[in-house]
C-alpha cells in the first residue's frame, strides 16, 4: 500500500494496525519522498535513518506481538533544528553550530519517541529561530511547497513545509513571536503555539527564554491535539514548565460551539492588512458565527506597542542566550592570537546577519544607561499587553484574528528592511508576550491560491477550547472557504 | 540620528562580535530605524506599572523548587567530541595568562 501525501495520524495508525503497511516500509516511503523533493524544497537539514529504522522495528515488533498500539506509534515526524537530538546534527540553522551533535534529547522529542513516534530528521529554520521567512537560515531558504517561489514563513518554515509537502505526518516547531503560527498560515496547515510553560523547553536551544515555546504542526487540528497530549506537561528539567494537569486534548474536540463568545479586535483589520487576508478571515469569522459563536467587538489598546516591546525583550534575552557560542565547547572555531580575538572572530563569522543585528540591538538595550529606557520600559509594556488579554478574556471565550497580515511572499521580496519584516509579526507577538495559547488554522486561500490562516487565542492553559474551536471550524469547511 | 557608528562598535565589543566595515554601516542604519520606531513606547505612561519578566509566576508552583541532587550524566566523551580543540577532560583555549 502506498501512502497518501497527506496521511493523518489516525490513517497511519489504522494502516499499521491492519498490517497494510509496516512501520519500516512507512519510514522507507517517507525517506523516498524526501530524497525526491528535498533538493528543491530544502526542508530537511539532517536525516536520522538509523534511529528512525530502529524505532520502526520496535513498533513493528509491538504490532507482531499484538500489543495495543499507542496513537503516535509509527508516526513519522520531523523536528525543528533548534531542538536537541542526541547524536543527530543540531545546527539551529547556523554556521556556528555546524557539525554539533548534542549529547542529550529535548524532552519533547523524548516524549514523542516514548509514545512510538519516529523522528525522520531535523528541519531547516531561520538561524536561531530569528526570522519570519526562513531566509535567515545559513543553509538556504526553505521553499513553500504550496508555491515554490514563495517563502514558507518562519522561523519554523521547515517544520510547516515538511507537513504541507507530505514529507512528515506531523512535526515540532518553536514559537517565540509567531514562529509556529505564521509558517502554519503560509503553508496552509494547522499550527499550535501552546501556553508558555505548557511544554517543557528542556533541550530547546534558547532564543528568548521568557517567550520560547514548542508546539506541533499537522494536517488536521485533531492531529495537533494528539501531539499536544503527548508533549505537554511538567518536567523537572524545566523550572518554568507548569504543573497544570494535562487533559486528553482529543476528547473534547467535537463539542458544539453554541454560545461561545469570540472577541474580534476591530482595529486588527485596519491599515496594513492584505485585502484577500481580510476577506478570508472575515469569512472565517462568519463561519464561526454560523457554528453558533457570538461575535463581540473588543479593544486591545496596547497592541500598537507590542512589536516595539517584543523586539526589545526578545533581542535582550537573545544577546544573553547567544553569549555561549564562543568557539570553546562546540561548533567551528576561528583562531585568534588572544582569547578575546578568538571569540570575536568565531562569533563574527559564525553568526549570520540577522542574528548579529539582534545581538547588537539586544546588547544595546541592556547596556549601561539604556536599561531603564528600553528593557525595563519594554517589560512594563508587556504587563499592559498581558492585561489587554486578561481583560478581554473576562468578556469572551476566545479572540479571533488573522495569523499574519499578509500571505506568503516571494523569496527575496522583503529582505531589504528588517523593520518592515518585524512589523508583520503584529498579530502573533501580542499572544507571545501575554503567554497565551494560539492556533493558526487554514481559512481558505487568496485569489492567487496562497493559504490564509485564522488565529484563535484562548486564555492561558486553555488549549482544550482553542483546539475544540479550530477542529469544529476545520470540520465545517474552514480550510476551503 | 539615535545611534552612531561608534555606538555600534562599542556594542559589538561588549558582545564579542567582529564586524566588518560594511556590517557596521548597515547595522547602524537598521538599528537607527528600529530604535526610532521603539521610541513610540514613550507615548505610553508606564509610571507605577510593574515589569513583567515571566508569565508563569513562581509562587503559583512550589514544585518549581526541587532538591539539589547530583545526577551523573557521564557524557564527557560525547561532549568533547564536538569541541573544536579538546584535550580530555578539558576544552583548550588560547593562552590567557602571560608569564
Amino acid at each position: 500500500m502506498s501512502a497518501q501525501t497527506t496521511w493523518t495520524i489516525p490513517e497511519v495508525h489504522s494502516a499499521l494496525q491492519a498490517r497494510k503497511i509496516s512501520a519500516r516500509e512507512l519510514v522507507g516511503e517517507f525517506y523516498g519522498r524526501i530524497e525526491k523533493r528535498n533538493a528543491e524544497l530544502n526542508i530537511y537539514l539532517a536525516l536520522s535513518p538509523e534511529r528512525a529504522y530502529a524505532q520502526a522495528d520496535r513498533v513493528d515488533a509491538a504490532i507482531a506481538a499484538g500489543d495495543a498500539l499507542p496513537e503516535l506509534a509509527g508516526i513519522p515526524v520531523a523536528v525543528k533544528d533548534v531542538l536537541s537530538t542526541r547524536g543527530i546534527p543540531t545546527t539551529c540553522g547556523s554556521r556556528i553550530l555546524e557539525g554539533y551533535k548534542p549529547a542529550y534529547d529535548a524532552t519533547a522529542v523524548t516524549l514523542l519517541e516514548h509514545a512510538g513516534a519516529i523522528v525522520l530528521g531535523k528541519t531547516n529554520c531561520d538561524e536561531f529561530a530569528m526570522g519570519s521567512s526562513n531566509e535567515n537560515s545559513a543553509y538556504g531558504p526553505v521553499r513553500n511547497p504550496v508555491a515554490t517561489d514563495y517563502v514558507p514563513g518562519g522561523s519554523s518554515g521547515g517544520s510547516a513545509a515538511a507537513v504541507a509537502a507530505g514529507l512528515a505526518v506531523a512535526s515540532l516547531g518553536t514559537d517565540t513571536g509567531g514562529s509556529i503560527r505564521q509558517p502554519g498560515s503560509f503553508c496552509g496547515v494547522p499550527a499550535l503555539n501552546p501556553s508558555y510553560g505548557r511544554v517543557s523547553r528542556y533541550g530547546l536551544i534558547a532564543y528568548a527564554s521568557s517567550l520560547d515555546r514548542i508546539g506541533p504542526f499537522a494536517h488536521t487540528v485533531r492531529d495537533t491535539a494528539t501531539m499536544m497530549s503527548v508533549i505537554a506537561g511538567r518536567d523537572t528539567r524545566d523550572a518554568t514548565s507548569a504543573s497544570v494537569p494535562v487533559p486528553d486534548y482529543s476528547v473534547n474536540l467535537d463539542r458544539p460551539l453554541h454560545g461561545l463568545r469570540i472577541g474580534i479586535p476591530d482595529d486588527y483589520f485596519g491599515e496594513g492588512i492584505d485585502p484577500d487576508v481580510r476577506k478570508q478571515v472575515e469569512a472565517g469569522i462568519a463561519l464561526l458565527e454560523k457554528l453558533g459563536c457570538r461575535r463581540v467587538s473588543i479593544r486591545m489598546p496596547n497592541t500598537e506597542y507590542a512589536i516595539a516591546a517584543y523586539y526589545i525583550i526578545a533581542t535582550a534575552e537573545a544577546s544573553s542566550n547567544l553569549a555561549r557560542y564562543d568557539g570553546v565547547r562546540y561548533g567551528p572555531r576561528v583562531s585568534g592570537s588572544t582569547l578575546t580575538e578568538m571569540y570575536q572572530k568565531t562569533r563574527g563569522r559564525g553568526f549570520g546577519a540577522e542574528v548579529k543585528r539582534r545581538i547588537v540591538l539586544g546588547t544595546y538595550v541592556l547596556s549601561a544607561g539604556y536599561y531603564d529606557a528600553y528593557y525595563l520600559k519594554g517589560q512594563k509594556v508587556r504587563t499592559l499587553i498581558a492585561k489587554d488579554f486578561r481583560e478581554a478574556f473576562e468578556e469572551v471565550d476566545a479572540i479571533v484574528t488573522p495569523t499574519s497580515p499578509v500571505p506568503a511572499f516571494r523569496i527575496a521580496e522583503r529582505t531589504a528592511s528588517p523593520l518592515q519584516m518585524y512589523l508583520a509579526d503584529i498579530y502573533t507577538v501580542t499572544g507571545s508576550l501575554a503567554g497565551v495559547p494560539g492556533i493558526s488554522v487554514p481559512s481558505g486561500k487568496t485569489s492567487t491560491g496562497l493559504p490564509v490562516g485564522l488565529q484563535i487565542y484562548g486564555p492561558a492553559f486553555g488549549e482544550d477550547r482553542v483546539l475544540n474551536m479550530a477542529h469544529v471550524f476545520e470540520q465545517a469547511g474552514g480550510s476551503t472557504l | 540620528m539615535k545611534i552612531s557608528k561608534e555606538d555600534v562598535l562599542k556594542v559589538a565589543t561588549l558582545a564579542n562580535l567582529e564586524l566588518s566595515e560594511a556590517e557596521v554601516d548597515s547595522y547602524r542604519g537598521h538599528l537607527d530605524e528600529i530604535l526610532t520606531y521603539i521610541d513610540k513606547l514613550n507615548e505610553l505612561d508606564t509610571f507605577g506599572i510593574e515589569p513583567l519578566t515571566q508569565v508563569v509566576a513562581a509562587s503559583e508552583d512550589d514544585s518549581a523548587l526541587r532538591e539539589d541532587v547530583i545526577v551523573r550524566a557521564d557524557i564527557i566523551a560525547e561532549v568533547l567530541e564536538g569541541a573544536p580543540d579538546p584535550e580530555a577532560p578539558y576544552f583548550r583555549v588560547p593562552k590567557v595568562i602571560e608569564k
